[in-house]
């Protein structure tokens, strides 16, 4: 269970996060969304640890994750990062076995638990076949699908993922986020995800988390969150709200102005 | 299960160490053997075994001998610290020449050299001292003024360290025209020439070498981790800040070993990591042994080179390098901007 509780983040001067409390139970997935700039990346940002927080507290399982040691922490949190640029001279197989270094010596030294570890997560994202390809001959779908990998091989109880679906097709798209939702109810995984898509959020998420401008709006099922006035007054334009035929939820369709 | 693992093993690289080591052994022999009087192996072997003539040992152990541990000791240095500052700025280009450490600690070592240089232990331990802060302290400088954010591009990287390099080599000659007495020796010094072989020098080096290499050496896994990012490596479970100033510390102390005793010597650290790169790939727990015996390698053949070119007069080894490097160094940068890969 991951608890968030008054948190505050500066980047210098400015105030980027202002007293976010958010909870996630273990077996959860919760999607932070809302407009770009809003500090989803930077809430993701202080939760692994990579900025300092001003204020607040961060807990998993009771234990206060600011006071940890980076390899501790990474055996609490695995984060697959917005699409970054990676290294391209290292193969998909050295990237993955990285997701292994909290639990390794300096030196690094891996066992064959690891390479097992490392293989299996390779093969539930659907990137086996990749594995000698170097990071800089797959796609950006490919890439996104390695690094959550990397996560998974971290074998962590909290995973959290910052737009990852941003590069991906259809397809993976939805293999990704079901892979997900599965690996939270059957590990009891705590998930938090940034995503951009409303549709994905309603179709996958337990809960939704709605962060505008540094704020946690408010937190609640897709029903609750996703609602005409509440994404109007959040995204600035008209949408219409219509049910999915199949699971209900709802789905948000853009308004074409009044 | 695992035999169907798909960890390569290309034959060629099956034995990287191997090989470098026999590459390492063939150039030990053939700087033990170049120079104004040549010794075959024969004699080679006669002499360390104690049973050589007169003048062979005392060629062999007076000159020969020093000259070859510290010119490989040299390379190994500047191959390892090239690697490492590569991994550190996560940029290909980056070597101890480039980016002005080599200068900076040129600089420190002269200033120690026009306060005193009597030949002794003590006295020859101040010189990799000072070259060691002032290396430190140029780098420091050229990382703060070429960085955006955590990332430094090729471009600010290069023009710093020639900016920074061009100052601290201006101070090294106006420090060297005042002290008009040594101003040859130094001379030939800066350019990486007239190798202060001895085996006071090698000893005055070597624990700093030591510590150095060592530090590097178990480095290779934080290296790995820190070309994806500090963001990243920090999430996989690196003390990224610690462990920067670590690796930053430890490079600094090998160049500056490297220059008290050798003078500047560039585009070893650029060309050897480099090579090593495209052989067998970016995991820095094999780039680094491996540019350590490398970097030896490539110097102990310049360093014979620099002794036959105009033989029987010998020419600055930094001059041999720098006839290798420089248009290595345009031909990585060409491949850098074009396809990214390294
Ligand atoms: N490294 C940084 N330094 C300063 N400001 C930043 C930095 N990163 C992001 N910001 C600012 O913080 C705010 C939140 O950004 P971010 O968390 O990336 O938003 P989101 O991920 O929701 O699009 C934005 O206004 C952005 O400009
Ligand atoms: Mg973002």
């Amino acid at each position: 269970m991951l608890k968030i509780q008054n948190l505050s983040v500066y980047y210098g001067d400015r105030e980027v996060l202002k007293n976010i409390g958010l909870e996630v139970k273990s077996g959860e997935v919760v999607a932070l969304i809302g407009p770009n700039g809003a500090g989803k990346s930077t809430l993701i940002r202080a939760v692994s640890g990579v900025i300092p927080i001003r204020r607040g507290q961060i807990r998993v399982n009771g234990t206060d994750l600011t006071t940890l040691a980076p390899i501790q922490r990474a055996r609490h949190i695995s984060v697959v990062p917005q699409a970054v640029s990676l290294p391209p001279a290292f193969t998909v197989w050295e990237t993955v076995l990285l997701g292994r270094t909290p639990y390794l010596n300096f030196l690094g030294q891996t066992s064959s638990r690891d390479e097992e570890l490392t293989r299996r997560s390779l093969e539930q994202v659907d990137v086996l076949h990749l594995a000698e390809s170097r990071m800089n001959e797959i796609s950006g779908g490919e890439q996104q699908r390695v690094l959550l990998a990397r996560a998974l091989a971290q074998d962590t109880p909290i995973l959290i993922m910052d737009e990852p679906t941003a590069h991906l097709d259809l397809r993976h798209q939805l293999d990704l986020l079901k892979l997900i939702s599965k690996q939270a109810r059957e590990k009891n995984l705590t998930v938090m995800i940034a995503l951009h898509d409303l549709n994905l959020a309603s179709l996958f998420a337990d809960r939704i988390a709605i962060i505008e401008g540094g704020q946690l709006c408010m937190a609640g099922s897709p029903k609750e969150t996703l609602t005409t006035e509440i994404l109007r007054s959040v995204y600035k334009v008209p949408v219409h709200v219509i049910q999915h035929p199949e699971s209900h939820v709802p789905l948000i369709l853009p308004g074409l102005g009044d | 299960m695992f035999t169907c693992l798909p960890v390569y093993i290309h034959p060629m690289r099956r034995a990287p160490h191997l090989s470098s080591f026999l590459f390492l052994l063939l150039a030990i022999v053939l700087s033990i053997a170049i120079g104004s009087v040549f010794i075959s192996p024969v004699e080679m072997w006669a002499s360390l075994t104690g049973n050589g003539q007169e003048i062979t040992d005392s060629i062999l152990w007076k000159i020969r001998l020093p000259r070859t541990v510290l010119v490989a000791l040299t390379g190994a240095a500047l191959g390892i610290s090239g690697a490492s500052y590569q991994g550190l700025f996560r940029n290909p280009l980056a070597d101890p020449y480039l980016i002005g450490v080599a200068s900076g600690a040129g600089l420190g070592a002269v200033i120690a050299m026009s306060i005193q240089w009597p030949y002794s232990f003590w006295g020859l331990m101040a010189i990799p001292l000072a070259a060691f802060a002032m290396g430190l302290l140029t780098v420091l400088v050229v990382y703060a003024i070429a960085r955006i954010g955590h990332t430094v591009p090729t471009t600010n990287l290069i023009l710093a360290g020639v900016a920074i390099s061009s100052f601290a080599t201006s101070l090294t000659s106006f420090l060297m025209l005042r002290s008009s007495d040594e101003v040859r020796r130094a001379l030939g010094w800066l350019l990486g020439g007239s190798i202060q072989a001895g085996w006071l020098s090698v000893l005055a080096v070597l624990p700093f070498l030591t510590v150095g290499i060592a530090v590097l050496l178990v480095s290779g896994h934080a290296l790995n981790l820190l070309q994806f990012g500090d963001d990243q490596a920090q999430q996989l479970g690196l003390h990224v800040t610690r462990t920067r100033t670590i690796i930053l510390v430890a490079a600094s102390l090998v160049t500056a070993a490297a220059v008290s005793f050798s003078g500047i010597i560039g585009f070893i650290g650029l060309i050897v990591p480099h090579v090593i790169r495209l052989w067998l790939g970016a995991d820095y727990r094999r780039l680094l042994p491996l540019s350590l015996i490398g970097g030896a390698v490539a110097l102990l053949i310049a360093d014979v080179l620099a002794r036959v070119v105009l033989a029987p007069q010998e020419i600055p080894v930094g001059i041999i390098t720098a006839l290798a490097g420089a248009p290595f160094f345009l031909w990585v940068l060409r491949r850098s901007k074009n396809q990214g890969f390294w």
